[in-house]
């Protein structure tokens, strides 16, 4: 037994090292790479719209650069592309541009040295700034005045979305819904399910993933304290008056079963199940043939006029990979991609915002067709995006934790959990 | 100060003589190469896909590391037990172990018991055993993540089952309900695997002489004596293994709690550790603290199939 054991490690320590060189993970010579030119692939997200559009400006480029072609991919299946994006950068199997980079895992992925700074090409930080104005330093290392490892692209403002026909059958004016202030909110919810209009007001996705809060607790917050991330100065900010009011009024709302704990099986705004959700303008595309919307600003406890509320930004923004070994092509065709005519093209046909100023005055043609989307446009000059901070996976997952226990499902008290949770993020944010 | 002296072995004629110490490559390959070379790619594959993957989980274990780009260097201190002492002061980490004991103490007895009894029932069967053999396997070939959907549909609040149950039903629903989830999560895997333990288990019967239970018979046994006497100790080989596997496979629930109760919720009421090394590992980009979990539960894991072995082990 011992003979078979030993022949079988020896046989095995003859063969690992050569199994493993064959897998190992070899780096780009980053000074030959920055004045390479040549093919190059880029990720795009699944969403059917956006991946018209990249395969629409790769056709462009490719027709006038035939030794530099672009291939168009879709970012791998993943839960989130987070975490596609964080595995291939440490299996460096990264493309050399992604269209789909979240501000909150970038800092992570930057001190991985996954990513390149858009700064070391020629023109880059005048491209970057003149296209997104004062609020592209929002997005630059050094709190605004270091470089860029993304460029800042799109955004999604979320709204409030709601049914009209549900609103009508509930008794509520869905021309002027009026729910600026939580009370309101709070009333035309339980108006709407006491009615019988729809089993429910409201269907935040109520799982445990770090990326939820976006998409109900954040929005709220960042109207009711005028724009305050979770994180300023290096600490956290949402346990506070203004943080207790939203999540007691989020609570209220699932105390009430006005907003399900369950998770939707289906569409529920397609089916009527609930008469509003929070959302960006992508919805539109979504739901213009399913059924009669509106959109709103979220609501604060007081009510902020909609031409000063804030939301959350939801935007996506384009990085360079370091696996690149064409990086001048790269940053060549990501300045044609977000140049205006391209940016043109992807407000067009997707309904998002591209991050750059004057938006409507840019594009006057598309709003005056478009005024579902013109709302949104006004909204993208109100917009604040997560905090840009190391670790930001793990932040926005205890918070969410926090939340669930809280805010969700009732089982602590709302105070304690954030006060508990508050002290564990600052403890985090300090390492 | 002690001196010693050695003594030259010496032949003695009659006696074989002392064997010639074989070459360095005889010695580590064999004197037949030829099987090694035969059995080396699955040595390599294990050696790849489970050995190197574990050692090197046990490694990280214990420094301080994250992920990097390749070419990229991160240094990468030596903590010793740091990581052990902050994922076993980690409540959430805590109640992950909590929930999946809850998961083993419902799966693994339900598992042994029902598909131990529905071989026999299916091994006693003369028309339609094929048909009821299938039936109890599709689920087990099937996709986790189709039958995942259709559980939820039937066990959300306004689902099938809370339907039937009307007043009975529980508030809050199956999937959201802290006391249920777990359970619910424990009897779907149940019914899923059931299929291949079935199997298992009806693979073990055929050795079980006819003869045992047709003399039983004669000497007026029942059906339940046969089962208890003849039945359960004539496949206590096959008991042993379908409680290691479901130990195994139960102690690795990962899909069930990230899909069917949406992220091992509610309020990680069916957290797995899996489910927390998948999060702490990839999504959050701490595989030191990611490790530590995976060390602790193959240990653990470790213990209780060596406990299974003990308890089932032949007098």
């Amino acid at each position: 037994m011992k003979t078979l054991t030993r022949r079988t490690l020896g046989a095995a320590a003859l063969t690992l090292p050569l199994a493993l060189s064959a897998c190992g993970r070899s780096a780009v010579d980053a000074r030959a790479a920055s004045t390479s030119r040549g093919p190059i692939s880029i990720w795009i997200s699944t969403n059917e719209q956006e991946l018209a559009w990249g395969k629409a400006v790769a056709k462009a480029w490719n027709a006038q650069h035939g030794d530099q072609e672009v291939t168009v991919q879709e970012i791998p299946a993943g839960s989130s592309s987070e975490e596609a994006i964080t595995a291939a950068i440490v299996a460096g199997t990264t493309p050399d541009l992604i269209f789909n980079i979240s501000p909150a895992a970038l800092p992570d992925w930057v001190r991985a040295g996954g990513l390149v700074d858009l700064t070391t090409f020629e023109g880059a930080r005048e491209h970057i700034e003149s296209r997104g104005g004062s609020r592209a330093r929002n997005y630059a290392e050094d709190e605004g005045r270091g470089g860029y490892y993304q460029l800042p692209w799109k955004s999604n403002p979320v709204m409030l979305m709601y049914n009209r026909k549900i609103f009508e059958k509930a008794g509520l004016d869905a021309d002027h819904p009026g729910l600026d202030t939580f009370d309101a909110f709070l009333d035309a919810s339980r108006q709407i399910v006491s009615s019988g209009a729809s089993g429910s007001a409201i269907w935040p996705t109520p799982t445990s993933d770090f990326y939820q809060p976006w998409s109900d607790f954040y929005p709220l917050y960042l109207a009711q304290t005028h724009g305050t991330r979770l994180i300023e100065d290096g600490r956290t900010t949402f346990d506070s008056p203004d943080g207790l009011a939203v999540a007691r009024m989020w609570r209220t709302m699932y105390e009430e079963e006005l907003a399900p704990r369950e998770q939707s099986t289906d569409d529920a705004m397609t089916t009527g199940a609930t008469a509003m959700q929070l959302a960006g303008p992508y919805a539109i595309a979504t739901y213009e043939d399913a059924i009669d919307y509106g959109f709103m600003p979220v609501p604060t406890v007081d009510g902020i006029p909609a031409a000063k509320t804030i939301t959350y930004a939801d935007s996506k923004n384009v990085s360079l990979c370091s696996t690149s070994r064409n990086r001048l092509t790269a940053w060549d065709f990501l300045a044609f991609a977000t140049g205006e005519e391209w940016d043109g093209k992807l407000l067009e046909t997707t309904g998002q915002m591209p991050l750059r100023e004057d938006l409507t005055s840019t594009y006057p043609d598309y709003f005056e067709k478009n005024p579902d989307y013109t709302s949104f446009a006004d909204q993208a000059d109100r917009v604040a995006d997560v905090p840009y901070v190391s670790g930001g996976i793990e932040i926005w997952q205890r918070f969410r934790d926090a939340y669930s226990g809280a805010v969700i499902f009732g089982k602590d008290s709302v105070t304690d959990a954030f006060a508990e949770v508050s002290r564990q993020i600052d403890a985090l944010v300090k390492e | 100060m002690t001196t010693s002296t050695s003594v030259a072995p010496t032949s003695t004629p009659g006696l074989p003589r002392p064997a010639t110490r074989d070459p360095w490559w005889r010695r580590l390959l064999g004197k037949q190469p030829l099987g090694l070379g035969m059995s080396l790619p699955y040595i390599v594959f294990l050696a790849l896909v489970m050995a190197y993957p574990l050692g090197y989980a046990v490694y990280i274990s214990f420094f301080d590391y994250v992920f990097t780009a390749p070419g990229v260097h991160a240094d990468h201190p030596f903590v010793g037990l740091a990581n052990y002492r902050a994922v076993l002061s980690d409540p959430r980490v805590l109640d992950s172990f909590g929930n999946i004991a809850v998961f083993l103490v419902i799966n693994v007895p339900l598992t042994v018991i029902l598909s131990m009894v529905l071989a026999s029932a299916l091994n006693s069967l003369t028309r339609w055993t094929a048909a009821f053999r299938v039936a109890f396997y599709v689920p087990y070939v099937t996709a986790s993540v189709s039958l995942i959907g259709v559980w939820m549909l039937m066990f959300s609040d306004d689902g099938l089952v809370n339907s039937l149950l009307g007043p009975l039903a529980p508030d809050p629903s199956w999937l959201v309900n802290s006391h249920l989830a777990m359970p619910s999560i424990a009897l779907f895997v149940t019914w899923k695997q059931l299929g291949f333990y079935v199997l298992l288990y009806l693979a073990a019967l055929q050795n079980v002489p006819r003869e045992l239970y047709e003399s039983a018979q004669v000497d007026g046994a029942g059906a339940v004596q046969r089962f208890r006497h003849i039945t359960v100790p004539g496949v206590r080989s096959a008991t042993l293994l379908v409680l290691v596997l479901a130990i195994i496979t139960g102690s690795n629930l990962f899909t069930e709690p990230y899909l069917l109760t949406s992220g091992g919720g509610p309020d990680g009421a069916s957290a797995s550790p899996v489910l927390l090394i998948y999060q702490k590992g990839i999504q959050q980009g701490n595989p030191d603290l990611a490790s530590a979990i995976g060390v602790i539960l193959v240990i653990l894991v470790g213990l209780l199939s060596l406990a299974s072995t003990r308890l089932t082990k032949e007098d």
